[in-house]
């Protein structure tokens, strides 16, 4: 993969909106991680970590818990701060805390492991809280979008209700109705399927599949296999802080090249 | 016996005990009022991501919570007005009592600030992050998102900082404010020694009856806005 590639970050061109999900024909380089150390204390969590994420380009991140994985997606709109090296969002690095980073933020959409819906507010509200109060959207506009999107991930029908009301899969695909509202660059999801019971795992991942054949750049870190080979272009396996190993979803699963994947795997196919 | 009740409602007309506690009314209305919006302040100051103002805010809260009311009343007082010459109002009794009620909005609010900071607490950070991420910067997040699952987390906590602040408007009487409760309680009691235990009860039942609505209405509103997870 183009982990080298130097470019100086020129905005990817818009032709590769449209492009075929297959491997090769991807856009320009989105999200790019060089040499990103962070240390929790004395543990070295993310160890001179080097990604590329292309534009369309569905990622997978894949490893044990405690491997750094939820730390890097976090890490990506500066939800964790890293000691050194760079990211670059289309082409911007991140910048430090303020109305910079606030505007960076709303491009790069992300999915929660706990979902983190706006408690004291509808279903409805919470999809247009952003477009209407960072984007300057009209509440009519806002609106129509949220219903839209609301649509799409199949919880239209629970617009009026509170956050508490609805089941974690419909809570969820709320949140990403809530991310896309803001027309992002790019999706990161931390574990969206974790903490949800297994019977509403796939309405989620069914969501994330539809968005993943739209287009939608993606990281995901996730250990649904399924997802991984139905969707992913590219699974990154981590251990330790370190990337071990990336490959095409379907040589990752079945022949995977290090012995820590195949010792993870095998811990996690064999039930 | 009947002498004696007849002159204890003599005496209770004499000395205008509700306008003295329609005083401590208004004193705790203004001091709760001003408290909840320098407190509000001092609060988003102690959560802010800036170094300095949570300094400040953490300062001033050490600062008033633990300097006694009393000391604060004299001051504002001796020292604000007398002292310092600041006179809020033109008339004696306005000035008196808008001192008064600065005197317990700065004193309040420190515990004001530490009630919503405690509502704060009740709110999980994935909130925050959620706010930041769809964009918005510390002020919004906390206006949109924070500061009301806060209040509604530090409704008790605030229905014990207004019973402490009505009970503590008598303090006023430190701050010259000479027509509320606990001054009218003083005169009386002078005057009227043979009335003593009569003229105590009517002013410690006239507390309880004020502030036990306070309790049951903020305890009742704490678990009906209590934001559901």
């Amino acid at each position: 993969m183009d982990q080298t590639t130097s470019t100086t970050g020129q905005p990817a061109a818009d032709e590769t909106a449209d492009a075929p999900r297959s491997g090769d024909a991807l856009g320009a380089p989105l999200v790019e991680l060089k040499h990103v150390n962070k240390h929790f204390g004395a543990l070295h969590v993310l160890q001179d970590i080097d990604l590329t994420v292309r534009k369309g380009e569905v990622l997978v991140v894949i490893g044990p818990s405690g491997s750094g994985k939820s730390t890097l997606c976090r890490a990506i709109n500066r939800l964790e701060t890293i000691d050194d090296g760079t990211i670059t969002v289309d082409g911007k690095e991140l910048p430090e805390e303020g109305k910079a980073l606030a505007k960076l933020r709303a491009e790069v959409g992300m999915v929660f492991q706990s979902f983190n819906l706006f408690a004291h507010k509808t279903v409805l509200d919470n999809v247009t809280l952003g477009p209407r109060k960072v984007r300057g959207m009209s509440k009519k506009d806002a609106e129509e979008l949220a219903r839209t999107l609301l649509d799409r991930v199949g919880v239209g029908n629970q617009a009026e209700k509170m956050p508490a009301q609805l089941s974690g899969g419909q809570q969820q695909r709320v949140a990403i109705a809530r991310a896309l509202a803001m027309r992002p660059k790019v999706m990161l999801f931390d574990e969206p399927t974790s903490a949800l019971d297994p019977e509403m795992v796939n309405e989620v991942l069914d969501a994330m599949v539809a968005l993943a054949q739209e287009g939608m750049t993606m990281i995901v870190v996730t250990h649904e296999m399924g997802f991984a080979r139905k969707a992913a272009d590219r699974v990154v396996f981590m251990a330790d802080g370190q990337i071990v190993e990336e490959a095409h979803p379907e040589e990752f699963f079945t022949a995977p090249k290090s012995e820590r994947a195949r010792d993870f795997l095998s811990k996690i196919l064999t039930h | 016996m009947n002498d004696h009740l007849s002159g204890l409602g003599a005496l209770l007309l004499q000395y205008d005990v509700l306008g003295a506690f329609w005083t401590n009314i208004q004193l705790t209305f203004w001091g709760a009022l001003f408290a909840l919006a320098l407190g509000t302040l001092l609060a988003l100051m102690r959560i802010s991501p800036i170094v300095s103002l949570r300094w400040a805010g953490a300062t001033y809260v050490s600062v008033f919570r633990n300097t006694p009311l009393t000391i604060i009343m004299t001051f504002m007082v001796m020292g604000v007005w007398t002292a310092l010459q600041i006179q809020l109002a033109d008339d004696f009794q306005n000035n008196f009592f808008r001192l008064a009620v600065v005197g317990l909005a700065v004193y309040h609010a420190a515990f004001v600030c530490e009630a919503i900071r405690s509502g704060v607490n009740t709110v999980p950070l994935g909130q925050a992050e959620a706010a930041r991420a769809i964009g918005l910067s510390f002020l919004p997040a906390a206006r949109l998102i924070i500061l009301p699952q806060a209040f509604r987390g530090a409704i008790a906590p605030l229905g014990n900082t207004l019973i402490a602040l009505l009970k503590n408007s008598t303090v006023a009487a430190a701050a010259s404010v000479s027509w509320e409760t606990s001054s009218t309680m003083k005169t009386m009691i002078e005057f009227n020694p043979n009335y003593l235990w009569e003229i105590f009860a009517v002013f410690a039942i006239g507390y309880v009856i004020l502030v036990i609505p306070i309790g049951l209405l903020t305890t009742s509103l704490s678990r009906r806005l209590a934001v559901k997870r």
